[in-house]
């Protein structure tokens, strides 16, 4: 056994490389399986598609996964946080469907312009997880009740906003654009590249300073190859998102990243900030993975609870404007159906785990990928809805299964 | 070492719902010692050392402070007055690290962000200066650690903070006999720095090496706080099964009744 005080200066390359491997693997044969089988799934589930479909690989289906997956995959990102303190949040679908149709009546028929409206339908969310969260923390309710009796609540909200069902259609151009409309090619090459150099920046300067303190610090080949992988996948993404995709280009031009992509990826990267980087993402971490410590050591544990509540319900409005953007319209079906089950399917198959204390805000995109895939190329393939359902549930078990599996393992192997 | 106690606590008590586990206890700590808690199982010692930490709320009962009395609501009040707990059952989070877990509450920061670097290198001098040599990783989580390495981290997080009263609650009992000496070391040199240290322990032979005072529970009263010089090991053993041994205890009979 080594000290602790002599640090690994790290600055040596391929050993360090190796070091870092050693780890990984180690970590995942201890039942830290992370990020893997989301990966390994959209792998298996992309290569599958295509060979069978090969219209799945065309850059149209890529551009409609995003904005498929878009509402799903953000109100999975408010829901890893309640998920992380243990809880569960089923009404967050429906919640989405309330602030839609805040959104909807507002915009329509009020009046209201697009950044009132949203601002409101955001509040609304807001507020929901105010109540949803005091509710379980301060009264001591179970969440899975609360959140269940919500659930049916804001069904009958969402009908009383729209009058009994008649849906309500959403004209205005701004919100109309989140998820219809895309960036002009060079702004997305131009998005790509900032964030890759920001990236590689922080990252730089982070292990310089770290070396520079004598503490253990990330190994500039390991940086070079995040940077590396970073760059490659989002160069590849944005270069087929900038294809044209359009049957009759000449008529209607279409490419261009779509406009929910750089949301998307802007809310992962407050969110991973928030949950990395602040005493309060700690703090969450803490009440997830023991509540009595995190008390102990003064941490008002209610607070971290409502608040969660609250990232939730906010995320969920957001789900709720993008659903509500790329349906153009707004129904009693808003949020409901599946939504919510491929939120909290989209957030564990991305590694979360439903016991508390495990899960970052990238799981709500890596996992949505996956449901996202599923439903689409599902779609492509012409199997009934039921098939896809069933399918879906089949695939939100499994994840729940690996994720109660690599528990008990890393139990068993003394990780957590 | 007739200092004036820096935490005194008169007129203790506590209950849990109809069971009342803590009867008009007084206790006092003293600069510069090692007051030894001793007790039979369930005797109240960990509900007493919670009460102090401002975990369990008291009934009744007076808090004082380097003589002046405060209210203590909570366990960030009891920090503020300069009080670390070792609580028995560690209260650590298994999904975090082991910088992570001492500063757990008391975040460095450097505005919005937290200040790692800085939290590694003191969690790193301080577990240096506990000579604490087992820990590959200080970006371990705790959950991968041994028994005593938990133990270590949690005295660790205790001693981080300049702290004028640290109080252990059985801290060797997951401690191997190298372990064990070396929290009795440091629980000594705690107290030569000049800070109040509380000791928890079953083991009489460690209450008699290390300590200054010894103060005896028995049934949720104080039954004795006595200078360690001033009794012998079958003394402390009668104050702690039942409650007094001669002149000292309590004296009126069993102590079980008031
Ligand atoms: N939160 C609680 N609710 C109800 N009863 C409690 C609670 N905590 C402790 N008690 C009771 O208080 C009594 C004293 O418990 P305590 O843990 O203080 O004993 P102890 O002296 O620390 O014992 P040990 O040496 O076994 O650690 C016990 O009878 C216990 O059942
Ligand atoms: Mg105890």
């Amino acid at each position: 056994m080594t000290t602790t005080t002599v640090p690994e200066k790290g600055t040596t390359g391929a050993p360090a490389i190796g070091a870092h491997a050693r780890d990984y693997v180690e970590r995942v044969r201890g039942g830290d399986l992370g990020a893997l089988p989301a990966v390994i799934g959209l792998v298996v589930l992309c290569a599958a598609f295509s060979v069978l479909r090969p219209a799945f690989l065309s850059p149209i289906n890529f551009a409609n996964l995003f904005t498929q997956g878009a509402a799903v995959a953000v109100i999975a990102m408010g829901l890893i946080f309640v998920l992380l303190l243990g809880e569960i949040d089923l009404s967050a679908g429906f919640a989405s469907g309330v602030c839609a149709a805040v959104l909807g009546v507002l915009l329509t028929n009020e009046g209201w312009p697009w950044y009132a409206a949203v601002l409101a339908a955001m509040a609304t969310g807001a507020v929901i997880g105010l109540v949803l969260g005091t509710l379980v923390a301060k009264l001591g309710i179970p969440s899975f009740v609360v959140t269940l009796a919500a659930f049916l609540a804001f069904q009958g909200v969402v009908l009383l906003l729209l009058k009994e069902g008649t849906n309500i259609s959403i004209r205005d151009e701004t919100i109309l654009a989140v998820a219809n409309k895309n960036m002009p090619p060079a702004l997305g090459w131009g998005c790509a590249a900032a964030g890759v150099l920001i990236y590689a920046a922080l990252q730089v300067v982070q292990a310089r300073r770290r070396a520079a303190r004598g503490l253990p610090a990330t190994p500039m080949p390991m940086i070079a190859f995040r940077v590396g992988a970073l760059a490659v996948i989002s160069g590849a993404a944005v270069f087929v998102l900038n294809l044209e995709r359009s049957r009759n280009a000449a008529l209607v031009s279409l490419k261009g990243v779509p406009i929910v992509v750089p949301v998307i990826v802007v809310l992962l990267l407050v969110w991973t900030f928030v949950l990395r980087r602040t005493a309060y993402g700690r703090h969450i971490y803490a009440v997830g993975g023991n509540a009595e410590a995190a008390r102990r050591a003064g941490i008002d544990v209610d607070r971290i609870r409502i608040s969660a509540f609250v990232v939730c319900s906010f995320m969920a409005s957001i789900g709720g404007i993008i659903a509500a953007s790329r349906a153009n319209s707004v129904d009693p079906n808003t949020g409901g159906s599946n939504v919510l089950l491929f939120a909290v399917g989209a957030a564990v198959i991305g590694g979360t785990s439903l016991f508390g204390g495990k899960g970052r805000a990238l799981d709500a995109l890596l996992g949505g990928a996956v449901v996202a895939v599923i439903e689409n190329g599902m779609g492509l393939m012409g199997y009934a809805a039921g098939v896809k359902y069933a399918v879906t549930g089949c695939v939100l078990l499994l994840a729940a299964g690996v994720d109660a599996l690599s528990r008990k393992r890393a139990a068993a192997t003394g990780r957590g | 070492m007739s200092q004036a106690p820096v935490l005194e606590l008169r007129g203790i008590d506590k209950s849990f719902g109809p069971v009342q586990v803590l009867h008009d206890v007084a206790f006092s700590v003293h600069p510069g010692e090692v007051t030894a808690l001793v007790g039979d199982n369930g005797a109240g010692k960990s509900t007493l050392v919670k009460c102090i930490g401002g975990i369990h709320p008291i009934d009744s009962g007076e808090y004082f402070f380097e003589g002046e009395k405060v209210h203590v609501g909570g366990p960030r009040d009891a920090a503020a007055l300069g009080v670390e707990i070792v609580y028995q059952d560690l209260a650590l989070c298994d999904n975090l690290d082991i910088v992570q877990n001492m500063f757990l509450g008391r975040e460095r920061r450097s505005g919005l962000v937290l200040d790692e670097a800085t939290m590694e290198e003191l969690a790193a001098r301080t577990l240096e200066s506990l000579s604490v040599r087992t820990v590959t990783s200080l970006r371990q989580r705790v959950s991968s650690l041994s028994g005593g390495q938990r133990q270590t981290v949690a005295i660790a997080k205790a001693v981080l903070w300049n702290s004028k009263v640290v109080i252990l609650d059985e801290p060797t009992a997951a401690l191997g006999v190298a372990q064990t000496a070396q929290v009795l070391d440091l629980v000594r040199r705690l107290a030569d720095k000049g800070l109040a240290v509380v000791l928890i322990s079953h083991n009489m032979n460690d209450v008699f090496a290390v300590s200054d005072r010894i103060a005896a529970l028995y049934l949720g009263r104080m039954a004795a706080q006595v200078k360690t010089s001033e009794v012998t090991h079958s003394q402390v053993v009668e104050l702690i099964t039942a409650g007094r041994s001669g002149e000292l205890g309590l004296q009126n009979g069993n102590g079980a009744t008031p």
